[in-house]
């Protein structure tokens, strides 16, 4: 046997480790069972009971849960900040929403066949754009083509002119706040500043009833679970190893013989697509979308939650999604004015104290003890 | 027409065929014919002419500073060639023309006889087997060795084929080998990263290796090494030279002196000599341009 056989070369990595699935079935199981089941069977004078109010902000900040993975697969793997995902999040979150205001019908206040902003503004009938409106089916494919094909386009202009680091961040922004613009202006046909509300129904079924809300919270606990399997194969994948050489050397990636724009290309319109599915899933939750999705601080927003979880680890920014909206929804009902004080601080201090973030720092306390 | 003409010719064409049995084999091309009416593989490098790689008149200037001037030069298949030169003389913007990294103002670049480099990128100039070493060493650092070897691996790049890539036994041995080969065969598992400057080095040089390229491009391969890492590295490129052809750029004369056949002296972005060591080391014009006046 020769020296070169006795090398102990390591085996392709799995998907997750026996604790990362049992994990991965815990959660499962709490959000697609025990939730449905503490909300919905038992009664509302029991310690026991899951408020409603507690059931819409986990479905909520589910929703940010996945924009901030699919922040980590540019970001955290490939090096790209993205500050514009708000707009995918809101391309998905306003096909949905033509979808859900065409479901109105005639119930609308105008008692008209077009949505009542139509009416407002003496439209005669439906715009082109919303022609696929109607189909459940065709709003599938919209809430992730067209973040889809808005970030092809976009991308592979960017990568192909190899802008890089802060000039791509501020394009993206400038990206965004660009398309917030364009969605507040009521000839564009989005419903202008007011955007899309008063929802009625979905599939013809009404949209607040208890489990109807309980259905579309297991569907997005489903998706972020289901998002988070996807991410891990990418990342444990060549595809993600090769993703991670472009952040830390993208010269020698070239003369390694790869070419980056697909690599990039590729991660960038998933991370989009997977963003457009949060909003789809995020509006009829939360009964509204408007061009203020688009605003740039929602975009920082993401970024934020990315770095307190802790980039290039999927769970950290998940963890991150989970603390600091956790955080903002007790801020901003006891001490509202602090909140945006808070999150300054809070960014500031995750870049200087802790670069891996919450999961970086439980890391290596655990590293410390062991 | 007499007997002793007849005669007389016939034993010119023996000594003819005699001296061309004698010189076969001996050729710069191997002793292949030249390139009359065979097929151009798209894979194969044409080296028929004894040339892996010709430069000519190449030129090339940074807002009005001339970086490349009227620079020719060519490499034989399997040649390992020193370039020497004092700094600012050219030699890392000449890999970065060979390389597809700058564009020449004007002149020709062929790898091999029939292919143009100037019309590829860097990615495909890589894949047609070019490989490249730069000056800091570059690995992937967040990335196990392991991971850094397999990476370079000589394979399908693309996205897909990278989504679902699994090593096969062969590529296993293969990287096993170079793991061998660079030293690093007890540090497999350890993050790029936390390697030595001079493990650095070694790596990049492995993951050119695994890249299996027809001509390697080496900017200063053993700065920052260890003299005993710098004679394996000797070592090294001795073994790889006449299956690979080799550019060595390097400011170390005892490492060249122990490598070389041929060194090219580079100044001001054009040859100013070339010859063994010794005999360049004796030139007028490169000890004035070494030691100045």
């Amino acid at each position: 046997m020769s020296a070169a056989n006795m090398i102990q070369l390591p085996e392709k990595a799995p998907l997750l480790g026996r604790a990362a699935w049992s994990a991965w079935l815990a959660a499962l199981i709490v959000l697609c069972a025990l939730v449905p089941v503490l909300n919905l069977l038992i009664p509302a004078d029991s310690v026991f009971h899951m408020s409603d109010f507690a059931v819409a902000l986990v479905a909520k900040i589910m929703c940010f849960a996945i924009c901030a993975l699919a922040m980590d697969l540019i970001w955290g793997f490939t090096g790209i900040l993205s500050l514009g995902h708000g707009l995918f999040f809101a391309l998905g979150g306003y096909a949905m929403g033509m979808y859900l205001m065409r479901q109105i019908g005639l119930d609308g206040n105008y008692k008209s066949a077009l949505p009542d902003f139509m009416v407002f503004l003496d439209w005669k009938e439906l715009p082109w754009h919303w022609l696929l409106s109607d189909s459940f089916v065709a709003t599938l494919i919209l809430v992730v083509a067209a973040p889809g094909v808005v970030a092809l386009v976009f991308g592979y202009f960017a990568f192909r002119s190899r802008i890089k680091g802060v000039y791509f961040s501020i394009i993206t922004q400038a990206m965004t706040f660009a398309a917030m613009l364009l969605f507040f202006r009521n000839e564009t046909g989005f419903g202008g500043n007011n955007g899309f509300t008063d929802f009625k129904r979905i599939l013809d079924i009404p949209i607040a009833t208890p489990s109807m809300r309980m259905t579309l919270f297991v569907l997005t606990a489903l998706t972020l679970l289901l998002f988070f399997l996807l991410a891990r194969w990418l990342v444990t994948s060549k595809f993600g190893r090769v993703l991670q050489a472009i952040r830390d050397a993208e010269s020698r990636v070239m003369f390694s013989g790869y070419s980056p724009l697909g690599y990039k290309l590729t991660i960038w319109v998933i991370s989009a697509m997977m963003c457009g599915v949060a909003g789809a899933l995020y509006v009829p939750q939360v009964g509204i979308i408007n061009p203020s999705e688009m605003s740039p601080a929602n975009s920082i927003e993401i970024a934020i939650w990315a770095a307190v979880g802790g980039r290039a680890t999927l769970i950290g920014p998940i963890v991150g999604a989970f603390l600091v909206n956790g955080a903002k929804s007790w801020l901003t009902v006891t001490y509202p004015e602090f909140w945006l004080y808070f999150l300054g601080a809070l960014f500031i201090g995750v870049t200087l104290y802790l670069p891996d973030g919450v999961v970086g720092l439980v890391k290596k306390l655990k590293g410390d003890k062991a | 027409m007499t007997p002793e003409l007849l005669e007389q010719g016939a034993q010119r064409v023996e000594a003819r065929m005699a001296a061309l049995a004698a010189q076969a084999g001996n050729t710069e091309s191997g002793g292949r014919s030249a390139g009359f009416g065979r097929l151009k593989l798209d894979d194969e490098v044409d080296v028929t002419h004894g040339r892996i790689l010709y430069l000519e008149s190449v030129n090339v200037s940074f807002d009005g500073f001339k970086a490349i001037n009227n620079l020719s030069l060519d490499i034989a298949p399997g040649e390992l060639r020193c370039i020497i030169g004092p700094n600012g003389a050219g030699k890392t913007t000449m890999m970065d023309i060979i390389t597809g990294k700058t564009r020449p103002d004007s002149g020709t670049v062929y790898f091999g006889s029939t292919i143009n480099l100037l019309r590829y990128n860097e990615p495909q100039i890589a894949q047609l087997g070019i490989g490249r070493k730069f000056q800091k060493p570059t690995v992937f650092e967040q990335l196990t060795v392991f991971e850094n070897l397999e990476l370079a691996l000589k394979t399908n790049k693309g996205v897909k084929p990278s989504l679902f890539f699994k090593l096969d036994s062969t590529q296993r041995d293969r990287l096993a080998e170079i793991l061998h080969t660079i030293h690093l065969a007890d540090s497999v598992t350890r993050q790029a990263g936390n390697l030595s400057h001079g493990q650095k080095q070694w790596l990049e040089i492995g993951m050119l290796l695994m890249q299996d390229p027809k001509l390697l491009l080496l900017d200063e391969p053993v700065a920052g090494m260890t003299d005993e890492e710098t004679e394996r590295t000797a070592e090294l490129f001795l073994s790889l030279k006449g299956k690979h052809s080799l550019m060595v750029v390097e400011h170390d004369m005892s490492f060249i002196n122990t490598i070389s056949d041929i060194v090219t002296v580079l100044c001001d972005g054009s040859v100013l000599a070339q010859g063994t060591l010794a005999q360049v080391q004796a030139d007028e014009r490169v000890i004035e341009v070494y030691l100045g006046r």
